[in-house]
């Protein structure tokens, strides 16, 4: 991406074959419109970051893309697939393919990791118990839960069940993979090894991954691409490699997101 | 200010004291510890010292005499910073600590913040009957909706469809079932025996006491069975179906169900449902025995009949008809319960309160429908002579 595209906002041309696209998204809720006219494209492969300040949309455009919320306006297509005009059913065969880590793990509480891990497996596909269980927890030990398999959620610490939900977001080897602030709430330590995580699953198994975070080291190490959201315009005012945009980007609001506000550490 | 003459001073309190220096300068002294205790220093005093005339144009601070202070005297500035905006009063903080002229700085310049929700305005009173009939009607609807999707899951649950864990109907129906007959038993007994006393007081002036059994059994085993089995089971376990599905819904779990292409519908409502219709028939049966045994303990320990004189009218009094009616009553109440229960959980908002919220409304709900429902079959067995 060149310095005057990444100054003006426009969509960045990805190399790769466009995997995901979003085309004049409006969300809002009731009459009160949260972000407006989001036009951006994930390339297959990428790592795509969703940015921008606490509380802007970031989240609530995740849940838009994989339906959980309907859009007041334009669309999200995955490939040729338009998801938003879609039948309940294609939906729920397209999202089959997609892997999803909530903010806070999200693990039914009633079962165990391995059941957790489990559940998708299960209902999906004709494995055996045992086979399903033995996936269980190769998938675990993964995400280095090696031993918890039996474990129930409540017993275990907030970083762990994240790392469970992510363990269970890749029980299908999902083609997409949707992290919602997947180092918030962790230790440096940890967080960086959930980023390797995101970059192995990537490397490894071909996933296309969309991360929502407002972490700058995570968002800087991992991100082939992204989307920068800004609450007070209420519509995207970048896009890009967020080290591109690091280096390069003119606006303001922008630069100091990514420099952590570092023209002047008292600003207003 | 060393180029300040002051002229005069009030002492409103130890704390602050007024002065007045050249081109008409309010000068505010402070002096000695400003601490947070109960009425330190309010800007009403500033207030009347700015009205007073000659009106001065600025307002400037002496601080030689400050000792420690804390927020409250952050506060006082601020408000004294308030006041001079609204007068068009200039404000010099150079006398001020460089500590507190920070922390001024900052309290003044906290932008504000345009992309949070607005606070809602007070609309006028069509609008609010407007906004009101809106949700009504949007609620209704969500009703209808959530009754057809939860008959298309039983549909498919029914026909083998259903994606669900057999544990979670067997866990469901325990729950519903053998744990609530303690508190069913006690109910029930207790129904049993106030339908016996209220019976006996009249029927006792006629020496027709005997009838009393006719009374409790046909009572039971007709409405109060049902309808007491049913309330019960609201409180207890429609508010945990609210409230389970509403904590679900607050964790993400439902949502992590939905894009895993699970319908929440089959998964969690369901085997709800079904646990109700199969445990609320055999619940209201238990409770109509338990109720005919709290008459019959009455009838002989009150009204000195026999437990076999008792049990006997009781069978000639209750019919078949009057038992099974109950009993599917029960199991329409059950649906009641489990829908009531389900849905509020569903449409619970996304904090800790509103999960509270959910549990109350889903008992509130299920008793209103619940007594509808009972007058409607009232009504109908009565049309249909049953």
């Amino acid at each position: 991406m060149d310095e005057s595209a990444a100054a003006t906002g426009t969509t960045s041309p990805t190399e790769r074959p466009a995997c995901i696209a979003v085309r004049g998204l409006t969300m809002a809720y009731g009459s009160f419109v949260v972000m407006r006219d989001l036009n951006f494209t994930v390339g297959r492969g990428d790592i795509f970051i969703i940015m921008g300040g606490s509380g802007c949309g970031k989240s609530t455009l995740l849940r838009h893309m994989i339906g959980l919320i309907e859009p007041a306006a334009g669309e999200v297509c995955y490939g040729a697939f338009n998801f938003t005009k879609a039948g309940p059913q294609a939906r729920e065969r397209m999202l089959r393919r997609f892997g999803v880590l909530y903010q806070a793990g999200a693990l039914w509480g009633s079962m165990t990791l391995a059941e957790n891990v489990g559940l998708p497996l299960e209902e999906f596909t004709d494995l055996s118990p045992n086979e399903i269980r033995q996936i269980a927890a190769l998938k675990l030990a993964l995400v280095g839960l090696k031993g918890f398999e039996d474990f129930y959620p409540s017993q275990i610490s907030g970083g762990m069940q994240k790392r469970a939900g992510l363990a269970r977001a890749m029980a299908l080897d999902p083609e997409i993979l949707f992290c919602d602030e997947p180092s918030s709430g962790l230790d440096p330590i940890s967080s960086r090894l959930l980023d390797n995580l995101i970059l192995d699953l990537r490397d490894n198994l071909g996933a296309t991954v969309v991360v929502v975070s407002h972490e700058l080291a995570s968002i800087l190490a991992i991100g082939d691409n992204s989307v920068f959201l800004d609450g007070e315009s209420r519509t995207m005012i970048a896009s890009g490699d967020p080290k591109e945009l690091l280096a390069h980007s003119t606006d303001p609001r922008v630069h100091r997101f990514l420099t952590r506000g570092a023209d002047g550490r008292r600003t207003a | 200010m060393h180029c300040m003459r002051v002229e005069s001073s009030a002492l409103p309190s130890s704390q602050l004291s007024f002065g007045r220096a050249s081109g008409e300068t309010l000068v505010l002294a402070l002096a000695g510890d400003w601490r947070l205790r109960p009425g330190f220093a309010s800007g009403a005093a500033v207030e009347r010292e700015l009205e007073r005339p000659p009106l001065s144009r600025r307002v400037a601070f002496n601080a030689q005499e400050l000792g420690e202070w804390d927020s409250s005297l952050l506060a006082f500035i601020t408000e004294v910073v308030e006041l001079c905006h609204a007068r068009d009063v200039a404000v010099d903080f150079s006398e001020l600590p460089s500590g507190l002229k920070r922390m001024v700085e900052l309290a003044e310049a906290v932008p504000e913040e345009k992309s949070a929700h607005s606070a809602s305005i007070r609309a006028p009173l069509a609008a609010r009957v407007g906004a009101a009939t809106i949700a009504y009607v949007q609620s209704t609807g969500e009703f209808v909706s959530f009754l057809g999707a939860v008959t298309i899951a039983l549909g498919r649950f029914v026909t083998g469809r259903a994606r669900y864990r057999r544990v979670d109907l067997m866990v469901t129906i325990q729950d519903c079932g053998a744990n609530a007959f303690g508190i069913v038993t006690l109910i029930s007994f207790l129904v049993g025996t106030i339908l016996a006393f209220m019976g006996a007081v009249q029927l006792e002036q006629f020496g027709a006491a005997i009838y009393v059994a006719d009374l409790v059994g046909i009572g039971m085993a007709r409405d109060m069975g049902a309808m007491m089995t049913a309330i019960i089971m609201a409180g207890r376990t429609g508010a945990a179906f609210a409230a389970q599905l509403g904590t679900m819904k607050v964790t993400q779990e439902i949502d992590a169900l939905t894009t895993m292409g699970i319908s929440p519908m089959e998964f969690l409502v369901a085997p709800r449902v079904l646990a109700l219709i199969l445990m609320m028939p055999l619940l209201c049966f238990y409770s109509d025995l338990m109720g005919v045994l709290g008459g019959a303990a009455v009838g002989s320990g009150v009204l000195g009949l026999s437990f076999t004189t008792y049990f006997r009218e009781t069978f000639h009094a209750v019919t078949l008809g009057d038992v099974l009616g109950g009993v599917f009553k029960s199991s329409v109440y059950g649906v009641i319960i489990a829908i009531a229960g389900c849905l509020r959980g569903f449409q619970c908002g996304n904090n800790s309160s509103a999960v509270g919220d959910a549990a109350t409304s889903a008992v509130v709900t299920g008793i209103v429908f619940i007594v509808v429902a009972c007058g409607a079959f009232a009504l109908v067995f009565n049309i249909l002579g049953i």
